[in-house]
């Protein structure tokens, strides 16, 4: 059984490892900052959560998962509302980095 | 080669890599973010080193609020006239030497340290019993050298007062705004969701420093921001810096801290010496205080001088 779950671990882990870098990349290649924003709120929410759900069977039940579920919720949480002002700043043309 | 083993040079890699590229980066505004992420990145060496104490304060205080100020420091600077020329080669070979030779001396120092280091652990754990508390820094940082503490949350004050200096005359004793151009939508949103769980976090920080990781400035750095998020929102706003409650409560921590080293004198035979079997609830009594210190100035910092005029 211990064997399923660190083979279900690895892939959800690997799965989340492999959005970072597609978001990493797009981050980097993408033209424009809304454009940007939507490849990193990728490695954020898809992501952190697939690590976070391959890190769960590995976790004491139920302090330590609820607190991996509560750092993806804040982590959610912040990305959005980042992106939300960022996406704003850039609409109205305000300087965008 | 373990995997941990791995992960650390990694994590060395990155940390080198981040600092290179802070100082590389001609605009100042990505320096910060660069000095952040350098930050967060410096806390997991701490994490690595297995002192989460020094991780908190690394990103919370180092990270977090520094950056925060360097920030806004740097969105200052957009606004002003860039009239001063840069400086000169000499000065900037000057400063790269001086910045090389501090590098080499520190780096000089680890590397002749004695093997095994010269170290005061095991006297600082052999005596954390008779202090009533279970987390060694927090026992180094209130009772063995309790007057470094003492001394950090008074220079907070004078930090304060600088930044206050630089308010125009008018504007003296009146309150400094921090806001959003547009505080609607998603920050508001944020800044009503967050600060109750944050206000938790910050205490359970400081709270717990007894036994467990945190401390009065940890604590601090996070309440600090809760402050200023809503700050930020527009849902608060910043009280006049003439108004005599804040005034009392950027000094409480500092206050209580002196009273109740002079009562040691007394109690005790030190200054700063607690009285045998009140210390851990005299412990907690300072840490309190200083957290509420701590929170406000960390915050009013963060907020600048004052700007409107008193009315």
């Amino acid at each position: 059984m211990s064997f399923v779950l660190d083979l279900f671990t690895m892939g959800a882990v690997l799965a989340g490892a492999l959005f970072f870098l597609a978001g990493t990349v797009g981050l980097l290649r993408f033209p424009d900052p809304l454009t940007r924003l939507h490849a990193l709120t990728k490695a954020d929410n898809l992501g952190l959560g697939l690590i976070v759900i391959g890190l769960l069977p590995q976790v004491a039940w139920p302090l330590g998962a609820f607190k991996l579920i509560a750092i993806w919720l804040m982590a959610l949480f912040a990305a959005t509302t980042i992106s939300q002002l960022m996406a704003r700043a850039a609409r109205d043309g305000e300087p965008v980095r | 080669m373990t995997l941990a083993l791995a992960v650390d040079i990694g994590l060395a890699l990155l940390v080198l890599a981040v600092a290179g590229w802070t100082i590389a980066v001609r605009d100042t505004f990505a320096a910060v973010i660069g000095f952040v992420a350098y930050g967060l990145l410096l806390a997991l060496v701490w994490v690595r080193l297995a002192a989460p104490d020094v991780a908190l304060t690394e990103a919370a205080v180092g990270s977090g609020l520094t950056g925060l100020l360097l920030l806004s420091a740097s969105a200052r600077l957009r606004h002003a006239k860039t009239s001063a020329a840069p400086p000169g080669p000499v000065l900037q070979w000057a400063a790269g030497a001086l910045c090389i030779l501090i590098a080499a001396g520190l780096a000089a120092l680890v590397l002749l340290l004695p093997d095994p280091a010269p170290t005061l652990a095991p006297a600082a754990v052999a005596h954390l019993p008779a202090t009533g508390l279970g987390n060694p820094v927090t026992g180094v940082l209130m009772v063995y050298r309790a007057i470094d503490t003492f001394l950090e949350s008074v220079v907070l004050l004078p930090a304060l007062l600088g930044v206050w200096s630089l308010a125009s005359e008018g504007d003296w004793g009146g309150a400094p705004i921090l806001r959003h151009p547009r505080p609607d939508g998603a920050l508001t949103l944020m800044a009503q969701v967050l600060p109750p769980l944050g206000i938790i976090v910050g205490v359970y920080l400081c709270w717990n420093s007894a036994d467990h990781p945190g401390g009065a400035f940890q604590g601090g750095a996070v309440l600090a921001a809760m402050w200023v998020l809503a700050l930020l929102a527009g849902l608060v706003d910043a009280p006049p810096i003439r108004q005599r409650g804040l005034r009392v409560l950027l000094v409480a921590g500092a206050a209580v801290l002196l009273a109740v080293g002079l009562a040691g004198i007394g109690l005790a035979g030190a200054f700063l010496a607690y009285p045998e079997h009140y210390s851990k609830p005299l412990i907690l009594a300072i840490e309190m205080a200083l957290v509420l210190s701590i929170a406000v100035a960390l915050a009013l910092l963060v907020a600048g001088p004052p700007v409107r005029t008193p009315s």
